[in-house]
């Protein structure tokens, strides 16, 4: 027997989960929209698992290079604060992919630096308990918002235990084209999806860390075992946090 | 009077379908503007009327495709849509495809549907080199800027304890 059974039972979920599919694909099926087949259907495979490795210890105090990588990458500079909108507010509203945390021991004072994105859950939080199937996982495990479904009920922002998601508040006047953003809806880090699926091999947090010289981000595919993120994650001790949810991070931690 | 409302709605598709042939003949052959790179195309990804009829279900079927699957080479995408139909003004600048006039607002706006695409996506083509937005700073990074960034002089204060949760703790260990 499991011995915190107040952990969600997995395979009674996954059993659960095929039987759904398994009815729905008959009723749906029919009503499919019949169009010519117009791409090459390689999408997110299930043989790779995207994730990354991070080294505490490499993560420089007050170096914020991956966070302005990252708000550059998603087009998050391009929000503007809305006007009359207070200091407070704007802080506490905009949205925010990756953030540091510095993290102080209080009985041997030790301060340790990390960056903090989405965690890219095996069995996300954010996903179970989104009403309209918005948050999901793909294949190749990132997890992802699909803002054509999501109501933005922040349901999975209250779900998430590390705080990734964030919430459009306002109006959005310009956006990237590879980073869609408009009001009401949830968003969080999606590993640079874009980047992963154009056969790019780095996220933009891994290339600013890297070429400001500290190499604490280390992405990959956790499936192969001949990737670089492997091999680390093999040769090394490693941690989830918060382990004791059992949700089997795709994004790890070395020296906490 | 099943077969009726049957009848009825058949009729009015003729109608309506009638009176849309005679409105674009009246207003002009295509709704596609001039200095878009589209006027220089011979058609669009697939022709003009399947397209008339059908962009709407293309769009929301290949952005599932994109979205959910992660498939990007698709034959529809909304960013092809803008990036063939914004028209560039005398300055050279990109109008957006939903302003007043411009290709995807002129016929929205005449069969008064609602265009929402625009509330999240990006309007005008993306430019890549120069003064490009993409790559838009605006001076030296500040770290209080960002919301819950804790800020470097008041570190979490944590207990061995809480630090303890952040550790893995391995299940039977
Ligand atoms: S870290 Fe949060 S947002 Fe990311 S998959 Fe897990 S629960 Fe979802
Ligand atoms: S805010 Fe959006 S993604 Fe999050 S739970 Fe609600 S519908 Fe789902």
């Amino acid at each position: 027997m499991s011995c915190n059974s107040d952990q969600p039972d997995m395979n009674r979920r996954e059993f659960l989960g095929k039987s759904v599919l398994a009815a729905t694909a008959t009723v749906v099926a029919p009503g499919v929209m019949l169009t010519v087949a117009n791409a090459s259907e390689e999408g997110a495979s299930s043989a790779v698992r995207w994730g990354m490795l991070i080294d505490t210890n490499k993560c420089a105090d007050g170096c914020t290079a991956c966070v302005d990588a990252c708000n550059k990458e998603n087009g998050i500079d391009l929000m503007q604060r809305p006007a009359g909108q207070a200091d407070e507010m704007w802080n506490a509203q905009r949205p925010q992919w990756v953030r540091k945390v510095k993290l102080r021991d209080k009985q041997t004072g030790e301060i340790s630096n990390l960056p903090m994105m989405c965690q890219h859950c095996e069995h996300p939080p954010c996903v179970d308990v989104c009403p309209t199937g918005a948050s999901f996982k793909r294949a190749d495990g990132i997890v992802m918002v699909d803002r054509h479904t999501c109501i933005g009920c922040r349901y999975c922002m209250m779900a998430c235990p590390y705080k990734a998601r964030s919430f459009i508040h306002q109006d959005v006047a310009e956006q990237l084209t590879g980073t869609p953003r408009g009001k009401g809806c949830v968003e969080s880090c999606n590993l640079c999806v874009g980047r992963i699926d154009a056969g790019n091999s780095t996220t933009a947090c891994q290339d600013a860390c890297n070429k400001d010289g500290h190499q604490a981000i280390l992405f990959g595919d956790l499936k192969n075992p001949e990737s670089a993120i492997a091999k680390a994650l093999k040769a090394e001790s490693s941690h989830q946090i918060r382990a004791d949810l059992e949700l089997n991070t795709g994004v790890r931690y070395t020296n906490i | 009077m099943n077969r009726l409302t049957g009848i009825r709605r058949f009729a009015g598709v003729l109608v309506g379908g009638a009176l849309l042939l005679l409105s674009t003949g009246v207003i002009s052959e295509t709704a596609v503007t001039k200095g878009s790179k589209a006027a220089g195309l011979d058609s669009c990804v697939a022709p003009t009327a399947v397209m008339r009829r059908n962009h709407m279900d293309f769009l929301k079927h290949d952005r599932n495709m994109t979205v959910r699957k992660g498939i990007r080479d698709t034959q529809y995408s909304l960013a092809e849509c803008v990036g063939c139909h914004a028209e560039k003004d005398n300055a050279g600048a990109y109008k957006p495809v939903n302003a007043e006039g411009q290709f995807c607002s002129s016929c929205h706006s005449y069969v008064a549907v609602n265009l929402s695409c625009f509330q999240c996506h990006r309007k005008t083509p993306e430019v890549k080199s120069g003064s490009g937005t993409a790559m838009k700073s605006d001076g030296p990074f500040q770290p209080e800027s960002l919301g819950l960034l804790q800020s470097p002089d008041q570190p979490v204060l944590l207990n061995r304890d809480e630090l303890a949760r952040l550790h893995a703790t391995v299940k039977g260990d």
